[in-house]
């Protein structure tokens, strides 16, 4: 079983200049209910995203008709908190492909790279500059190079490197899953639990 | 450690999987879709607790996704092999209360759980860390999950914490000082005298919240006291056995001459009773003290400051104690162990809980429940006007009827205040047992040094 193979994005993005976003922003537990992992975009940010009754407000950016695109801009440190997978799924349902932060917690960066949604980690200044280039035109084009790894917008041509793991940089490039892995080792494991009982 | 990954990740073996009804259906469907079964179905042990009821548990469960979550739980663990304490069990209760108790967690061990307070078991010298349903699936399958290794920190506290002082104190008070990133991309180890002190359960409280700092992990290196603990229960090991193992667990600690990422030194002196005023773990302060200015903040995080107070509807600058509490919640896998709820009832005994005050006193498990009730607690607890639930993680993450109304201000034994978390526009202030008892008696929001 594999992931969607990652490739090059380009795109417009929904810029959520917000930090500590938690988890439970990004899907509360009343919404963990399902047994399956699709559906979550549905109530991706649901407490910022509906009133009480359920009707759309109209200052969330996910509301906007101004902002679209497959790229998700957040402030510093997101995803933080409960360990819900539920998280990245969400996201990704709703059609994101990239988040961008200057810094994410650990378990939702790696939930997020076993979903094929791509974490690009940059400098505070960079992302100050994304925020900005959104905020001046909505229809900034950013694009997402995993190859290169590189990140830059796509007008005035501003580029910043990203971290990834080779491991999952390869992963994500060629569709590969960690459990299609473990499994080919199995045998390893199996060895290993003899060796030291 | 099975195996390494050029420029990749380790591969690690995983003891013990514990897994629950909210974080696992997608994993066992993942690999019945892989045509495969459960790799070693012996080393998982399941309980449902998120979203459990914690009044009429001996009925089916009304809501029906509840209902439905946890029947697919008991489906999947009959299907595969692996033992499950379902609701009603005397062994059933919050997955990292019941792991301790049973003597399941051990020291030396990996573990690992779909659950990012996994990290309680630390307090055993076990490597503890929660994981994501994609990883529940790998461990499900292979025994194994792929680990990049973590950087290394090192928390010592030293000195006596003053009466009134708990572990969720000290806990409350590092997040406060290193902030809920503080922590991220490192495994900690809590030391010196302070933490040596403490006893297990104060341990367990201390390991649980290292998340809140965006930590992986939290450990401290087993002693006498981690030895006594887990003597004579069900799942330690027995008569030479347990002897042999006590040996192996003494070597578990850190070199004398270790060299840690990072190293930080409070003093137990500086530590008072804790609150937090704000919408993460890090915003907390001393219940004595006031809520910061916004000029005390960084100019680069004054937005999310007010965004955060305003939710809250708090004043900054403003006194934290005082305000009028509607709701008081002790319970979670932070503090819904007996040792908690002891020390409630001893605040408790003899006073009144205010009227207008909702108390939701939760047991971490059937055996806290149980043993509350052996020693009196229960009837004390009733005699000052509170009543006990039963055992679930209940309104720490409200995914059952256990929800804080909007706009009420709770304080809460737990390990989380984000924006709604309790439930849609709760209020949430986090605190320790005897902060949150003190709470519930005076109505308000009060130090308990105060009324010790």
């Amino acid at each position: 079983m594999s992931i969607v193979k990652f490739s090059t994005i380009l795109s417009t993005a929904v810029p959520l200049p917000i930090e500590n976003v938690d988890t439970d922003q990004i899907i509360p537990a009343r919404f963990l209910k399902a047994t399956t992992r699709e559906g979550f975009g549905e109530n991706l940010f649901r407490d910022w995203r509906y009133d009480k009754s359920g009707q759309p407000k109209a200052e969330f950016v996910l509301n906007s008709s101004v902002y679209s695109g497959s790229i998700l801009v957040g402030g510093k440190n997101f995803g933080s908190g409960s360990s819900r997978e539920h998280a990245a799924w969400a996201i990704h349902d709703f059609g994101f492909k990239v988040v961008v932060s200057s810094f994410f917690a650990d378990i939702f960066k790696g939930n997020a790279l076993n979903n094929g949604l791509l974490p690009v980690q940059v400098s505070e200044k960079f992302l100050a500059r994304i925020f900005q280039s959104i905020e001046d035109d909505s229809a900034t084009l950013i694009k997402v190079d995993l190859e290169k790894q590189e990140i830059s917008l796509q007008a005035s041509g501003a580029s910043e490197h990203f971290d990834i793991n080779p491991y999952k940089k390869k992963c994500l490039i060629n569709g590969y899953d960690d459990i299609d892995y473990l499994l080919s080792i199995k045998e390893k494991i199996a060895q290993f639990e003899v060796s030291r009982s | 450690m099975v195996d390494e990954i050029k420029e990749g990740p380790s591969v690690l073996y995983i003891d013990k999987h514990l897994i629950h009804e909210v974080t696992s259906p997608q994993a066992f469907a993942g690999i019945d879709k892989r045509g495969i079964s459960v790799f070693r179905p012996q080393h998982t042990v399941a309980t449902p607790d998120h979203n459990v009821p914690t009044v009429d548990q001996h009925l089916p469960i009304k809501e029906e996704l509840s209902r439905y979550q946890v029947n697919k739980l008991t489906e999947n663990c009959e299907k595969h092999g692996i033992t499950l304490y379902g609701l009603n069990h005397p062994y059933h209760g919050i997955v990292h209360v019941i792991g301790p108790e049973l003597g399941i967690t051990q020291p030396g061990m990996t573990m690992v759980c779909g659950d990012s307070h996994t990290s309680t078991h630390g307090a055993f010298g076990s490597v503890a860390f929660g994981i994501g349903t994609s990883e529940v699936e790998m461990v499900l399958a292979t025994q194994c999950i792929l680990q990049p290794k973590p950087r290394k920190m090192r928390i010592t506290v030293d000195g006596k914490l003053s009466r009134g002082v708990t572990a969720k104190d000290v806990i409350l008070y590092i997040i406060s000082k290193i902030s809920t990133s503080g922590g991220t991309g490192y495994f900690i180890e809590y030391a010196g005298s302070t933490i040596r002190d403490l006893s297990m359960e104060g341990r367990m409280t201390v390991c649980n919240m290292s998340i809140e700092s965006g930590a992986r992990g939290g450990l401290i290196a087993p002693d006498e006291a981690t030895f006594e603990y887990i003597k004579g229960r069900e799942f330690a090991p027995t008569g030479s056995g347990f002897n042999r193992a006590v040996s192996t667990w003494k070597k578990l600690k850190s070199d004398d001459d270790a060299v840690f990422d990072l190293e930080l030194n409070y003093d137990a002196a500086d530590i008072e009773p804790m609150i937090t005023y704000g919408t993460n773990p890090g915003m907390g302060t001393k219940i004595s003290s006031n809520i910061p200015t916004v000029e005390d903040i960084e100019p680069g995080n004054r937005e999310s400051y007010k965004k955060s107070l305003s939710y809250m509807d708090f004043e900054a600058g403003a006194p934290v104690a005082g305000r009028k509490v509607d709701y008081v919640f002790v319970g979670s896998c932070t503090n819904g162990r007996i040792e908690d709820l002891r020390e409630v009832a001893d605040f408790v005994k003899g006073r009144r809980k205010a009227d207008h005050v909702t108390a939701w006193i939760v047991p971490g498990s059937k055996q806290v429940e149980k043993q509350a009730h052996e020693e009196g607690i229960t009837e004390v607890l009733e005699a000052a006007g509170f009543k006990l639930r039963q055992p679930g993680c209940s309104a720490c993450l409200a995914m059952n009827d256990d929800k804080i109304p909007e706009g009420k201000l709770a304080v809460a034994t737990s390990n989380r205040n984000f924006e709604g978390r309790q439930g849609p526009g709760a209020r949430t202030m986090l605190a320790s047992p005897l902060s949150a008892a003190a709470a519930a008696v005076a109505g308000i929001v009060t130090d308990p040094r105060s009324l010790l």
